[in-house]
């Protein structure tokens, strides 16, 4: 008899398998939806500090070498009677652009939507590997902290660009930041790199192995496919960043010569001799243009699924779609000559880049029209998702076209490390990318956190945004082509450049603006945790299969039994139905077609 | 081949199968990385034009692919039920790994017998590559001989069988990828460099 007891009390605790202690449900959790929240609050946290290094470094340039107050007391003794060093600015221009790129739109971005959506929109109960998941969270918080320790060592972090050409970050005497700072960046990416190899991978065997039946591949959404092929692009092409890293700790720490040359520091002959940096330029953007699109595509997937969800119309060439994104994947690993056109390049060569950068705008111009015709005729819904997704194909636009012009070795080497160059990536990789990351945000809080963000907040988030956005940027374009080169720390020494004094306080005044607004943003997420309309289970009448699951979180994400696929993801406004979408676990009806898509 | 089939530890054996590979594909794009930026710094004005690979590396090839072939062995052994030579191939295979990471160090030696170190004054960046290339090369044969012991271990408790052997197996691919980029590694350098 009591043996009898014992197998019943095991049964139960196997029903009862979600039922967790305080560390394993939130600190060390192997549970997909957990985990994209711990990675979306870190990637907010290094997100603010990124964005408030971006406002230090404006108000230097708007009003150089002028005491400043807030200087004096965020950065201590890197300014003097409240006047911002110089290497100081050059350490938060390169850690800005560390932490947006990699901890904000890599991780932030595809660790939140990957690791959310995919089990809950494939229709699986996890990743394959939770403990794999698990390890690359922990492993990215980990790189993230020694990220931060590096801006309180004694002679600054690391100030040689996001980039880190060597001579400057491979001697490390060659300035401030390129000891210990750079030390702990190396440190700090070779972690990152890890994670998100570790993060790559799970998501790439998700997607292909643990698919509910019917689910085929061309029947998955947009979103899916765009963090597929992102893993993909990132499994490519992080690694040969880790061969570049490894050599260039090689010669950093050991001497060797693979990126060196005939150097003279403070009248000393250093023995290394014959390497050439440009060796790891190549190895750089080898990574670092892939890279870029590692940050669009996840936001472009995220924009397609939104903009068909609330436009209550099928995504428009669904198929085109996924072409395109497999060709822009494709393309991405064959254009990296572009960043180096000044480099000494063979014009040749140049001419070679030059093509296959311009073939990216055809897959471009091919998901931009998709968009737009999405919208075509649509019953709009105007919430902030969207709002933020017409943003995404807006600013898309507007910094695509400089990248044809920047995209050209001819053309590009007039603009070449101007501020042209700042407007156009930041506007096409950086702004587009932020919109897409807040648009998935507005969209897909609901799923995570059981409530409603509130909607006139998130209007007026939007809306001060978008219009300091472009107040920022748009004016770069100008003082771009006028000459004015990036990283200066201050352009009052050159009088050619005076005139254009006036447009820098112009740019700062939005860009401070944009920023602080972010505060209702950040508000409106922490307080609508507690206090936020209660979610209904499928509040934008989605088809997609992450809105069958129930609002509260449960291991496993279905109750019963996983739902079965028999349609595609886009079935809005198809005739012969009494509501205006069709899940996808929903049975064809009798007679019913499937869309040919 | 639809993989939206079969049961969930279906799926989830594929998807880990699957994980090593896309895995390798990684491994492989870091080390196209070191071989391309040796191809690229074969036109430095420094780079040695009439080195030669130091004997010891030959040896270590044909080792290292003896040790394939014994993990092979030892496959086959267990998936008939032959404990015992299963067994003897995997201590076998274990062995070769150790003589293997021997051998390449006293490849090093013979190239620091040239006057060749790896870094420093003495260094010559041609030198450096085959250093950095091996020591990564070498880093990866102990990832795989971990593997191995773990596997060694499991065997001798007896965890595995013909039908349950998804570790085993996953360690066998692991160990056939070092031993092709070795092989790869080494013809790279011989013809190329």
């Amino acid at each position: 008899m009591s043996a009898h007891a014992d197998t019943h009390a095991h049964d139960d605790d196997h029903g009862h398998h979600h039922k967790e202690t305080f560390v394993t449900k939130y600190i060390f959790s192997q549970d997909h939806k957990m985990i994209a929240k711990q990675y979306l609050v870190t990637g907010t946290i290094m997100g603010v500090i990124g964005i408030l290094m971006s406002m230090m470094f404006r108000m230097q340039i708007a009003w150089p070498e002028e005491p400043n107050v807030l200087f004096e007391a965020l950065l201590g003794k890197w300014a003097p009677g409240g006047v911002m060093d110089a290497d100081i600015y050059l350490a938060l221009v390169t850690i800005h652009g560390t932490i947006m790129v990699f901890f904000v739109l890599t991780a932030g971005l595809s660790g939140t939507f990957s690791n959310l959506l995919i089990p809950l929109q494939i229709g699986a109960r996890d990743m394959a590997s939770g403990f794999l998941n698990m390890v690359s969270y922990w492993l990215f918080f980990l790189s993230s902290i020694i990220m931060l320790i590096s801006l309180f060592v004694e002679a600054g972090p690391a100030a040689a660009g996001w980039t880190i050409y060597p001579p400057l970050s491979a001697l490390p005497m060659a300035q401030g930041g390129s000891g210990m700072g750079m030390t702990l960046w190396l440190v700090s990416m070779a972690i990152f790199i890890a994670s998100s190899l570790l993060g790559s991978l799970n998501y790439v065997v998700t997607v292909l192995n643990l698919r509910t039946k019917g689910m085929s591949m061309t029947r998955l959404p947009l979103t899916i496919w765009a963090f597929f092929v992102t893993a993909i692009i990132g499994i490519v092409s992080f690694p040969v960043l880790l061969s570049a890293a490894l050599l260039l700790i090689m010669d950093r720490s050991f001497g060797t010569s693979f990126f060196l040359s005939d150097i003279f520091i403070q009248g000393e002959v250093l023995h290394y001799q014959g390497g050439s940096p440009v060796l790891f330029e190549h190895l750089f953007w080898f990574l670092g243009h892939p890279e870029v699109y590692i940050v669009i595509l996840p936001a472009m997937g995220l924009v397609s699924e939104i903009m068909a969800s609330n436009s209550r119309k099928p995504i428009f060439g669904y198929r085109a779609m996924i072409t395109s994104i497999l060709a822009i994947a494709f393309l991405s690993t064959i254009v990296w000559g572009h960043h180096m056109f000044v480099s000494g390049m063979n014009p040749f060569l140049g001419s070679v880049f030059t093509f296959t950068t311009l073939l990216i705008a055809i897959p471009s111009a091919v998901k931009a029209f998709n968009w737009i015709t999405t919208l075509w005729k649509g019953n709009l819904q105007m919430n902030p998702a969207m709002l933020f997704s017409i943003g995404f194909v807006s600013t898309f636009i507007t910094g695509g076209l400089t990248g044809i012009i920047l995209g050209d070795s001819a053309l590009d080497i007039n603009v070449h490390d101007t501020y042209f160059v700042i407007a156009h990536f930041h506007l096409v990789m950086g702004i587009s990318a932020l919109y897409g990351m807040f648009a998935g945000i507005y969209h897909w809080y609901p799923k995570m956190y059981g409530r409603m963000l509130n909607k006139n907040l998130g209007y007026i988030h939007f809306w001060i945004t978008a219009v300091c956005a472009y107040g920022v940027f748009f004016p770069m374009h100008f003082i771009g082509m006028a000459g004015l080169p990036r990283r200066y720390y201050t352009n009052s020494n050159f009088p050619l450049f005076d005139d254009l004094a006036n447009v820098n306080v112009v740019i700062t005044i939005f860009a401070l603006i944009g920023g602080v607004v972010q505060l209702i943003y950040l508000y409106n997420f922490f307080a609508s945790m507690y206090y936020g309309k209660k979610a209904e289970q499928n509040p934008w009448k989605a088809t997609t299969l992450e809105w069958t699951t129930p609002v509260e979180h449960v291991h496993g994400n279905w109750p019963g039994e996983i739902p079965h696929v028999y349609r595609w993801a886009y079935d809005y406004s198809k005739p012969g139905h009494d509501v205006d979408f069709v899940p996808q676990n929903v049975p064809l009806m009798e007679g019913e077609e499937e869309l040919q898509h | 081949m639809d993989l939206t089939q079969g049961t969930t530890e279906e799926k989830h054996g594929r998807a880990k199968k699957m994980m090593l590979w896309f895995g390798i594909i990684s491994l492989i794009m870091s080390f196209m990385g070191w071989t391309s930026a040796f191809i690229v710094s074969s036109s430095r004005p420094d780079w040695l034009t009439d080195f030669r690979l130091p004997n010891a590396f030959i040896i270590s090839t044909v080792v290292i692919v003896v040790s394939s072939i014994t993990f092979l062995l030892a496959k086959n052994a267990l998936k008939k039920g032959q404990n015992k030579a299963t067994s003897l191939w995997l201590l076998v295979t274990l062995a070769l790994g150790i003589i293997f990471i021997y051998n390449q160090f006293s490849g090093f030696r013979q190239i620091i017998d040239l006057g060749y170190n790896f870094t420093g004054p003495t260094s010559n960046v041609t030198m450096s590559y085959i250093y950095l290339i091996a020591l990564v090369h070498i880093l990866h044969v102990v990832a795989g001989l971990i593997c191995l012991l773990v596997v060694i271990y499991n065997h001798f408790k007896q965890r595995y069988s013909a039908t349950n052997m998804l570790g085993f197996e996953l360690a066998t691919t692991f160990w056939h990828f070092i031993d092709i980029l070795w092989v790869y590694l080494f013809l790279f350098l011989y013809f190329v460099g």
